[in-house]
């Protein structure tokens, strides 16, 4: 009884946490983007402009949670919701350290694939959902990139698994103690990185939000704490790629032992984040066509060599 | 490709760089003097209103926010006895300012003038005279104009020769 009260508290704390520090990162991405830009950015709100986003939630509350009139009133609804749940679901089955994660899933990445799969819904029906054409454009282009992009970002982790022997998050990150896979997954770790951007739809392949283009792309109809969802989503997102690069690729919380391996995943994650940041501090936005032929005729086979290159040297060394 | 990482690593950079904001309620920016900002009304040597109601700057006003009328005091010196400028419509173009004759109407390096109802905007006489010459020292119309308003005498004034005596032949 008093474990799993404990498991349930621990399961809280870090949907929590999660929210806040995805909370957090709009201030922070403000704040480095400034930085970067040879500008202050937030810094009126309480120390360096931590409360910005306090006083932004604040404001967001109390706007007005409008409904188009011409929307499909469900659908709209809810579409803000799916983005929330499944990421926020994904985050299950990251070991944070050994003793703090949800589950321990036997089929961890598996698991991870599926629900960012089902985040592209989010997009779909908030487009469609919005019965306008800019939102719609956005959720054509939104789902085309999420499921396109899904196809390699599936098969880079592939050649983790193959090394690994296992789809667990936990024996992932026991199997990088002698060295990281980073060093020998580094085509998978830069193919998963490129279809993460695309995952979390964030510069330099924003397409389906892209401002200059699509008003705001499929959120273009919401407001108040239902566009507030879909932001935070979106730097839940982030959050969460950076938290499987970290896991997959960097030895997730390991470290040297003067820290706890929690602070050793948290510093990775951040690392990653800030990453995430200076990208969208440098690169300019791709054109549409530009990103599919990226997407099916670069990394696509690149990811396909990968698998078998990776598969040819263990089946190798296994069998000498 | 490389060029992508290449400019990654310049915006990188960027850190290390100085920034560019002005602080602004903490440091104010630098205005240069002929900055088009605030209208005032300005008084000439004397301390007297440098105003004479000719209504040109009304006139040139493209936004038509000035509105003056025009009087006399006994001497038949020409003031405004209104003078109104919404600030809420003024574009802060100067046109009043190139048409005056007198010098009386200026633009000063001003611009914090934010207020909460709109019909604060409007500034009235009192609001615009203010009690310094501005950007033009040393002058005043009435010394060179050639009607006597009680400022001058005939032949008293600036640059003014002394009246010819009609009567007598001698130059």
């Amino acid at each position: 009884m008093i474990e799993n009260l404990e498991y349930i508290g621990m399961v809280l704390a870090i949907m929590l946490a999660l929210v806040l520090i995805a909370a957090g990162l709009i201030w922070l991405e403000r704040r480095m983007l400034a930085l970067w830009q040879d500008r202050y950015g937030p810094n009126r709100v309480g120390p360096f402009g931590v409360l910005q986003v306090t006083a932004d939630m604040i404001k967001i509350f109390f706007k007005e949670d409008w409904i188009p009139r011409f929307a499909d009133k469900k659908v709209f609804v809810v579409a803000p919701a799916i983005v929330m749940i499944t990421i926020l679901l994904s985050f299950a089955i990251v070991p944070f350290s050994p003793s703090i994660g949800v589950v321990d899933l036997n089929i961890g990445i598996l698991f991870f694939l599926a629900m960012s799969s089902l985040g592209a819904y989010s997009v779909v029906l908030a487009g469609w959902a919005s019965n306008n054409k800019y939102s719609l454009l956005g959720a054509m282009r939104g789902s085309a990139q999420m499921i396109s992009y899904e196809v390699f970002m599936g098969l880079s982790l592939m050649g983790v698994v193959i090394l690994t022997g296992s789809f667990n998050m936990r024996d992932i990150v026991l199997a990088q103690r002698g060295v990281w896979f980073v060093i020998p997954q580094f085509v998978g770790f830069i193919i998963f990185f490129i279809a993460g951007i695309a995952e979390a739809h964030r510069l330099p392949f924003d397409i389906p939000e892209a401002e200059s283009e699509l008003v705001a792309g499929y959120h273009s109809e919401y407001s108040g704490m239902k566009f507030g969802m879909f932001f935070v989503g979106e730097y839940l997102g982030i959050t969460l790629i950076s938290a499987l690069i970290t896991t997959l690729f960097f030895g997730g919380w390991l470290g040297f032992h003067f820290l706890p391996p929690i602070v050793w995943f948290l510093i990775k994650m951040f690392g990653f984040i800030l990453v995430f940041i200076l990208l969208r501090a440098s690169l300019p936005r791709l054109r549409y066509d530009q990103l599919m032929s990226l997407g099916w005729k670069i990394l696509l086979p690149l990811s396909l060599v990968n698998i078998l290159i990776t598969g040819a040297i263990v089946l190798y060394l296994n069998n000498r | 490709m490389f060029s992508n990482l290449r400019s990654i690593w310049i915006v990188f950079l960027h850190m290390f760089h100085k920034r560019e904001t002005v602080l602004y309620p903490e440091e104010k920016a630098y205005l240069p003097p002929r900055w088009r900002g605030r209208i005032v009304l300005t008084r000439d040597p004397e301390g007297e209103e440098r105003c004479v109601g000719c209504y040109l700057c009304a006139a040139v006003c493209p936004v038509d926010c000035i509105s003056l009328q025009a009087t006399e005091d006994e001497h038949g010196r020409r003031y405004p006895e209104f003078f109104r400028i919404n600030f809420s419509r003024c574009i802060f173009c100067g046109l009043c300012e190139d048409a005056c004759p007198t010098d009386a109407i200026q633009l000063i390096p001003d611009f914090e003038m934010g207020e909460y109802h709109r019909q604060n905007l409007v500034y009235e006489k009192e609001d615009l005279l203010i009690d310094g010459q501005g950007k033009v020292q040393g002058y005043n119309f009435y010394k060179v104009a050639g009607i006597d308003a009680g400022v001058k005498a005939k032949g008293q004034g600036a640059n003014e020769d002394k009246p010819v005596d009609i009567k007598k032949l001698m130059p």
